[in-house]
């Protein structure tokens, strides 16, 4: 009965978390997205004192349930750990291990360490949820993507609205093979000994498992009926139940009562421990601080590789489509932080590069770093749209306070960076045209198209950019004619302001 | 384009959908073959090519075979004319560049001449300048004398007389003839009368083509117009140096006394011609389809009165009444559209006094949709900044007559019409061709044939677009 609780509640929180990831169109976050928020370590890193205490307290009181129900990554091990019990004679494959104490508890202090210097990097490559963060949103989102773009084109042909088309892409090529390294070493090991991971290097699952060693309710093995089949010892896919010596390790034991259904002689129960309970739980994760390096900032800046312009080709009358170059992502001086982070260093503590704002994004705008102090943290370009003005879907889903917005309003007049313009790239210089597409779209007004010549206001306008009440959008910079590097491009701020 | 009327709704979308791509799979061709039939009882026979020698016999409404107009050269010109610019298309282009799917066009013509077509105009410049090539194979496979062949001088771009007369000779040879029975000079009007004088008067090309036309390479001399009447009035007074043989106009039931900004009403064009006794070739009878993409209840209206007969049908029988109609031209990329308009003039029944006042009564009601005037010529294309300038404006009239372009929030369908906009507008044109790309560098502006101020329709557009985005309608 208990497992079959715990497999119901453990199989619909990992659907909907993943969902979460997989969905596209925004609409699952109304509903779901605090269950991203009751997650431990976005929890912990947005200070979210009610749900830590109360995940404590419930590890506490009824083991590490969390790691059975809550944590996706837990449930995917335990999918692929059933798929693996399926096979022929694999049914009862596990058999008891010592615990590898030193190996956590030195992943765990690696960790707080890195937390505390600000290793962002390490933190996220661990943190279990952003893990799972990152198989979803790059492993299992272009499949859903895919199959929404099958059903996109069927209904076109239906002449139906209900699906529209998404473009499927890989964001950053680093964390995608971060990514798919983290699901073959996982599958590997869930495979063929269960929950290897999260007893061994999972930090969350050492910090609950000092926890709920002093748990209240536990199974319990009552030795008088145990004929040690060691029936329960093969089916416990943590390897925490040592019949010879009748004991279960505690720190170890997710609480999947796999053992209860398991034992045929009644012998094991989910009871409370009748002893004096202690609660010496210190579960002062520390704040992290770090050191930031300082960038000054720099209001104009070289382009590194001159682009090319889209030539206009000769004319044949009715003559099709002219070729489109891609855009190239500018190399800027200062990384471009979705509007919300506050500054540099409030976002990198509080980023678990969970993925799920990348995921979320409709514009294709943000996508993990691949610099190693932000290593998979989100930052925006705008090779492929723009910061739309109407959306702030990041913010809504994220987890930790990393991207925290109140309204719309803060959204457009917070100022994420500033438009910096290039005039040789310009096609008013180089073609000779008549532009100010950059203008036309500011959403703030920001960019004035002056004539050149201030004696001739017939003389060629080129943008000027007001840096004071730019919000660093990147509509300039993504609908600007100059291809692959437009003429106007978005410098970050590392501390983001108010116009 | 024409002949949708035998199709509901959505095969006309299927078949508008299919010209994007160029394919037709075999499941749609099926299906909107399956429906002609029932439409149309023996019709489909025609089908096979092989069997046709009697094909002509079938495609009737009432009574007979095609409606034939006598030139005042002596021709006996067919009243359905095939316009050449909307060949089918292959996916890619073939190895030589050329896009158009020459089977397909073999097909069309072998059905159309079968069928008693006998007047194909085409342009250097068509189908990005492979028309003519493809038009001369598939007509080189018929006798000469079954059929009369119109091309155009269209030197837009290089004025000179080397370049018009190297346009002129490579006609021939694109064709596979010795002489052009139709020669027109292209698009008059476009820029004014001083790009007339540039491209005719100034460089002598017009007494060089005059000279052609004594010497028997060019049987009837003549000329199409878009523009503005001073243009008009001035080529025509001509008439008396130049002798025109023929005018080709654009005429259709809305165009009548309705023509967009910087056209003429036809009423006037085809008057002043008469009063010339110069007989009348007709382009755009159905606006690039506009005339076949009605409202619903426009779409009614004309079915109610004459149920069995497709929408197109109307705007063809109103430009084909008038007397001095020689022919009326429709591109006509499927077979089906080609079937409707072969029936629609096998024989023609032309318009009695009250069909008129009918069609100038809806006319007034298509006035209150306001549609932008594209007719999908691609003249303006390419756009140098890459636009997909006919699809943003085609998917806006479209919204047009689908009433999805809402006014403001409060409108009942705000949130379906809204959604159909915008998710149809990404599938319509991709992203990085929407008008939001458009710099307003007016490139296309002078190319257009309708004088449609192209970037300011299109910044309209992106506006209206930012407007949804954002709901602040």
């Amino acid at each position: 009965m208990l497992r079959k609780i715990r497999l119901m509640l453990a199989v619909v929180l990992f659907a909907m978390v993943t969902l979460l990831f997989l969905d596209f169109t925004g609409t699952l976050h109304a509903w779901f997205g605090w269950m991203a928020k009751i997650q431990f370590l976005p929890a912990l890193f947005a200070l979210n004192v009610g749900v830590v205490l109360f995940l404590l307290l419930l590890t506490l009181i009824c083991g590490r349930v969390y790691c059975s129900v809550i944590c996706p990554l837990g449930v995917f091990q335990d999918i692929v750990s059933w798929i693996s019990a399926r096979r022929k004679g694999k049914k009862h494959r596990f058999s008891y291990s010592p615990a590898m104490t030193w190996l956590r508890y030195s992943v765990l202090a690696l960790f707080v360490v890195a937390c505390i210097v600000g290793v962002g990097a390490f933190v996220a490559l661990l943190a279990p949820y952003s893990s799972y963060g990152r198989i979803a949103s790059n492993l299992f989102a272009p499949f859903w993507q895919w199959g929404n773009n099958v059903l996109a084109y069927l209904a076109e042909r239906a002449d139906s609205y209900a699906f529209y088309e998404t473009d499927v892409w890989i964001k950053s090529m680093p964390t995608f093979v971060i990514a798919l390294v983290t699901f073959i070493v996982l599958v590997v090991l869930a495979w063929r000994n269960g929950r290897t991971y999260c007893n061994t290097v999972c930090p969350v699952g050492t910090l609950l498992g000092a926890v709920s060693r002093f748990s209240l309710f536990r199974p319990v093995i009552d030795t008088e009926k145990c004929r040690n089949c060691r029936l329960c010892e093969k089916k416990c896919k943590a390897s925490c139940i040592d019949i010879k010596n009748h004991r279960i390790d505690y720190s170890r034991c997710v609480a999947c009562m796999d053992c209860l259904d398991a034992c045929k002689h009644d012998a094991l129960h989910y009871d409370s421990r009748w002893k004096k309970r202690s609660s010496a739980v210190s579960s002062a994760q520390s704040e992290a601080k770090s050191g930031a390096s300082r960038r000054s900032f720099l209001t104009v800046a070289a382009m590194v590789t001159a682009g090319s312009v889209l030539r206009a080709q000769e004319k044949k009358v009715d003559g099709g489509l002219a070729p489109i170059i891609d855009k190239k992502k500018p190399k800027r001086m200062t990384p471009i932080l979705p509007p919300g982070a506050k500054d540099k260093r409030h976002f990198a503590q509080h980023c678990t590069a969970c993925q799920l704002c990348v995921s979320a994004c409709p514009n294709g705008v943000l996508r993990p770093s691949t610099d190693l102090t932000r290593f998979m943290q989100p930052e925006m370009s705008y090779e492929r749209g723009y910061c739309r003005p109407e959306c702030k879907r990041c913010a809504e889903v994220c987890p930790t306070d990393a991207i925290d917005l109140k309204s719309l309003a803060d959204k457009v007049s917070t100022q994420i960076g500033h438009a910096v313009f290039v005039k040789e790239l310009c096609v008013v210089q180089r073609d000779g045209v008549s532009c100010g597409n950059c203008a036309r779209h500011c959403p703030t007004g920001s960019i004035l198209m002056v004539p050149e010549n201030p004696d001739d206001p017939d003389s060629p306008k080129f943008p000027v950019v007001n840096v004071e009440t730019c919000i660093g959008c990147g509509a300039c910079e993504n609908l600007c004619p100059s291809r692959p590097f437009s003429a106007i491009y978005v410098e970050g701020h590392e501390r983001q302001r108010f116009v | 384009m024409s002949g949708s009327g035998l199709f509901n709704d959505n095969q006309v979308e299927c078949i508008m959908e299919k010209k994007k791509d160029n394919s037709i799979n075999r499941r749609d061709f099926i299906k909107i073959v399956g429906i002609s039939t029932a439409a149309m009882g023996g019709l489909l026979s025609g089908c096979a090519p092989k069997e046709e020698t009697d094909g002509a016999a079938k495609v009737k409404a009432g009574s007979g075979g095609m409606t034939y107009r006598t030139a005042d050269c002596g021709d006996k010109v067919s009243l359905l004319g095939y316009g050449c610019m909307r060949w089918p298309t292959l996916p890619s282009p073939a190895k030589d560049g050329n896009v158009i799917d020459q089977e397909a066009v073999n097909e069309l013509v072998d059905y159309a001449i079968a069928h008693g077509v006998t007047y194909f105009d085409t342009s250097p410049v068509y189908m990005q300048g492979w028309s003519e090539k493809s038009t001369g194979i598939a007509l080189k496979r018929h006798p000469r004398e079954k059929w009369q062949i119109a091309t155009k001088l269209s030197n837009f771009a290089n004025y000179t007389r080397e370049n018009s007369i190297a346009m002129y000779r490579k006609s021939f040879e694109d064709l596979q003839v010795d002489h052009i029975d139709y020669y027109l000079l292209h698009s008059i009007g476009n820029g004014g009368i001083e790009t007339f004088r540039a491209r005719y008067i100034d460089n002598g090309i017009l007494d060089f083509l005059m000279e052609e036309r004594k010497a028997g390479r060019i049987r009837n001399l003549g000329f199409s117009f878009h523009g503005t009447q001073a243009v008009f009035d001035e080529v025509l007074a001509m008439h008396e140096k130049v002798h025109w043989d023929f005018v080709q106009i654009q005429l259709n039931y809305s165009d009548w006394r309705h023509a967009s900004r910087g056209n003429v009403d036809a009423e006037y064009l085809y008057g002043e011609l008469v009063k010339r006794n110069i007989q009348s070739v007709i382009m755009e009878p159905l606006l690039g389809g506009r005339l076949s993409r009605l409202p619903d209840h426009i779409i009614a209206r004309l079915k109610q009165r004459r149920p069995d007969d497709s929408v197109a049908s109307w705007a063809f029988r109103f430009a084909g009444s008038p007397e001095k109609v020689l022919t009326v031209l429709s591109g006509m990329t499927y077979k089906e559209h080609l079937i409707d308009n072969l029936r629609t003039y096998s024989p023609l029944i032309p318009l009695k006094e009250d069909d008129y006042a009918f069609l100038e009564e809806t006319a007034q009601l298509m006035l209150k949709y306001p549609t932008i005037p594209c007719n999908d010529c691609q003249y303006c294309m390419p756009c140098p900044y890459g636009i997909d300038i006919p699809g943003v404006l085609l998917h806006y009239n479209k919204c047009v007559n689908e009433g999805n372009i809402p006014k403001s929030r409060q409108d009942e369908n705000y949130r379906e019409a809204r959604r159909a906009f915008l998710v149809g507008y990404d599938r319509s044109v991709p992203k990085l061709r929407q008008a939001s790309h458009c710099i307003g560098c007016e490139t296309c502006n002078p190319h257009c044939p309708q004088s449609i101020d192209i970037p300011k329709e299109l910044h309209r557009i992106d506006d209206f677009v930012e407007q949804l985005k954002q709901e602040t309608l």
